[in-house]
């Protein structure tokens, strides 16, 4: 069916001159928009709200950081910067609703904004995914491509532990009628991949291991066809851990939205 | 020979008095040097959580065995405490064992069950000196655990030991003594006492004055025992046995994912930004220490009295049991960090400025600081803020809140960040995102989708 459809990717600012308003603004992220490999997780998540003929819009390049490595840097002033810059763009277009597939975006606009002005609903792609597929809304053809296969699913601290967001995503697993295995750490005991409070962006500091080999050694123990992961940063670290253990033919990284897409 | 026994006694339980009260008021002081934060939103749900995790120890049961191992102490020593009501009571009006006449056969029952309980702490904690000295469990080891904190929890560990076994031979002792009906034990209607009875017979044949000796020594081992235990807690990560309650109380509710906001760089911001100064945020949901309009003191945190009162809390509610570290990416990976250790330096930094102000030093003038005097830029910077820490604490602290306040003051107030930080930081500042691309170009994932791929 996908074949059929145009795509369409229209901006808050075009929304606004047709005088329409949108279900949902959907936040791209920094590595949803740069990051090549997110990139593919941004442009399912795309098709899925196109296919399902959800109305949403994009801020385009009118979208900055939220912030959220630079606050958690320790550098406040940077945050506060950026923080307050989007939420002039957002409360500008009377954004109500808000989903995002990277859980730093989301622990930002929810639980960040707030306290600076910005007050939205604010949800992950994996619980607006879970969402539509409790109302029906997404059905996947019977014997899709993930049908039994193992899947293990990485929790991402600021998903899990930082706002409580453990079913949802193993929910929408579970849809795709994959047999889902959990490693040792998981939900409220998940290991982070490591990336999390700016460590994406430096060095790690000197020890005797890296955390994302750390637990990719897990992940794997568990026989995985799939490691599924909901957070662009979980995503790239796994990544890096599979090479690592130069497993990548054996075993793919995905995140929930082209898991869904592939099998819509 | 009574009286004098009594003054003693009451003369004992007045300095204890003294000595707790001075140093209960220390530590109060030394929490106060922290900022203020006010706490005092969702009263139910604080309640909730108190009853829950701290009395119901609700995260001890994560790892069950250990949970329940340590809830026979938990309860042990929190029933046992019944009895030392009358045991003071006894040794103020030189009574003995006042409580059996008006309790009658209860009584005998409530022995038994102290007894009872006496036992299972007796087998606990020395299964603890086992795991904790000769099985070596990882977590009960590190380099933060040497020295002092080792010494203390096999002191307290052993200590409990003595103490239930004076207050079983005491029994004991006694029971012999009733049996032979010498006066002053001679107490009509006590039952037989279960434990205890077993150790009768090694007391039985023994002379009434040795005897006698032996009763008075247990009684007054275990009594002061207890109230020296009471003290030397105050000292000690046991602290943890009061202070789990208050802290688990205070708290925070708000998402682990929060970071505190700050309202004065707030205020700054806005004006650079050419915004009014007000905006319709809710901010009296999030957690400040500061009001915008206080006068802005130091960006983050460099020493204790940068931190939160509700972080010095944490402090003094650690039980340095290692959970934290246990579970910590960057801990489990051979990095310097160790949330574990974050606690007992800003416990440690806090009665060192304590000790200071004790002996009428002005405090903080000793050059000394948290930041690098005890918690070093490398442990900061290996945090993930994954919040595994806070998730697994089972009395409720944040190491992550006093790792994040240090970097702040790190990167705010000394510019000292790592270099491909103050990278990103740039790219954050001129492109609007952490990696070096064009805003301009934010949207071109869409061009491939719209070109129908
Ligand atoms: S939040 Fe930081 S200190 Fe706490 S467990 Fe995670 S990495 Fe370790
Ligand atoms: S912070 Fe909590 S988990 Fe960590 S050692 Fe202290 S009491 Fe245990």
């Amino acid at each position: 069916m996908s074949e059929t459809i145009n795509f369409q990717v229209p901006t808050m600012a075009e929304l606004m001159a047709r005088g329409e308003e949108p279900e949902v603004l959907f936040w791209v992220g920094c590595a949803g928009s740069f990051d090549d490999r997110y990139k593919k997780v941004t442009i399912a998540f795309t098709k899925i709200l196109n296919k399902l003929g959800i109305r949403f819009a994009v801020l385009g390049t009118e979208e900055s950081c939220t912030g959220d490595p630079a606050r958690r840097a320790g550098n406040e002033f940077l945050f506060q910067m950026l923080a307050i810059q989007n939420i002039e763009v957002l409360n500008g277009y009377n954004i109500k609703k808000i989903v995002t597939a990277c859980p730093h975006c989301f622990n930002t606009l929810k639980n960040d904004y707030p306290a600076l002005g910005g007050n939205y609903e604010v949800l992950h792609h994996s619980q607006f995914l879970q969402q539509l597929i409790n109302e029906g809304k997404i059905k996947l053809q019977g014997g899709g491509e993930f049908k039994g296969k193992r899947i293990t699913y990485h929790d991402s601290c600021y998903l899990g532990r930082a706002n409580d967001v453990y079913e949802a995503p193993r929910e929408v697993l579970q849809a795709l009628d994959a047999e889902l295995v959990e490693m040792k750490r998981s939900r409220r005991h998940g290991l982070c991949c490591g990336a999390g409070g700016g460590q994406m962006f430096k060095e790690a500091e000197p020890g005797n291991k890296e955390v994302n080999i750390e637990r990719i050694e897990e992940a794997l123990n568990t026989n995985p066809n799939v490691v599924a992961v909901a957070c662009p940063f979980c995503m790239t670290m796994l990544a890096d851990g599979i090479k690592n253990k130069e497993k990548e033919t054996e075993v793919k990284v995905y995140d929930l939205a082209e898991l869904i897409d592939r099998s819509l | 020979m009574f009286m004098i026994e009594q003054i003693i006694f009451i003369i004992c339980l007045a300095s204890v008095g003294y000595i707790a009260y001075k140093r209960i008021r220390r530590i109060i002081q030394n929490i106060r040097l922290g900022k203020d934060e006010v706490i005092k939103d969702n009263p139910s749900q604080r309640w909730q959580n108190t009853l829950l995790i701290a009395f119901g120890q609700k995260k001890m049961f994560d790892r069950p065995l250990v949970g329940l191992m340590h809830f026979v102490i938990y309860v042990g020593f929190l029933i046992i405490n019944i009895e030392v009501l009358e045991i003071i009571i006894d040794g103020i009006a030189g009574t003995h064992r006042l409580f059996a006449p008006i309790l009658g056969g209860f009584y005998t029952f409530l022995i038994n069950f102290f007894e009872f309980l006496a036992v299972g702490v007796i087998v606990v904690c020395a299964i603890f000196l086992i795991r904790r000295n000769i099985l070596r469990v990882k977590r009960l080891h590190a380099r933060e655990l040497t020295k002092w904190p080792l010494t203390d929890a096999n002191l307290i560990l052993t200590f409990e030991i003595l103490l239930m076994l004076a207050f079983l031979t005491w029994n004991a002792s006694d029971t012999v003594l009733r049996e032979r009906g010498v006066e002053h034990y001679n107490i009509a209607g006590i039952g037989s006492f279960w434990f205890s009875g077993i150790l009768s017979s090694l007391f039985e044949g023994w002379d009434t004055t040795a005897l006698v000796v032996y009763e008075r020594f247990a009684w007054w081992f275990h009594i002061l025992g207890i109230l020296g235990f009471g003290i030397y807690v105050t000292y000690s990560k046991h602290l943890h046995i009061a202070m789990a309650f208050p802290n688990t109380y205070f708290a925070r509710l708000l998402p682990k994912g929060e970071m505190r906001n700050m309202p004065v760089v707030t205020k700054e911001v806005r004006l650079m930004l050419g915004l009014p100064e007000t905006t319709n945020g809710n901010s009296d949901t999030s957690v400040s220490t500061e009001s915008a309009d206080a006068t802005p003191g130091r960006f983050g945190a460099k020493d204790i009295n940068d931190l939160s009162w509700k972080n010095l809390m944490d402090a003094y509610s650690c039980t340095e049991c290692g959970r934290c570290t246990s579970e910590c990416p960057a801990n489990i990976t051979g990095k310097l960090l160790s949330p574990r250790k974050i606690m007992m330096d800003t416990r440690d930094r806090m009665e060192e400025v304590g000790q200071q102000i004790e002996s009428g030093k002005e405090a903080f003038t000793d050059g000394k600081s948290l930041l690098d005097n005890y918690i070093t830029r490398e442990e900061l910077l290996a945090c993930t803020t994954c919040n595994a820490c806070v998730e697994v604490c089972p009395v409720s602290i944040s190491p992550l809140d006093i790792i994040l306040e240090l970097r702040r003051y790190m990167i705010m107030e000394e510019s000292s960040a790592p270099g491909s930080w103050n990278a990103m930081f740039s790219n954050e500042e001129n492109n609007m995102a952490p990696w070096k691309f064009s805003p301009s170009d934010r949207f071109n994932w869409a061009d491939q989708l719209k070109s129908g791929q």
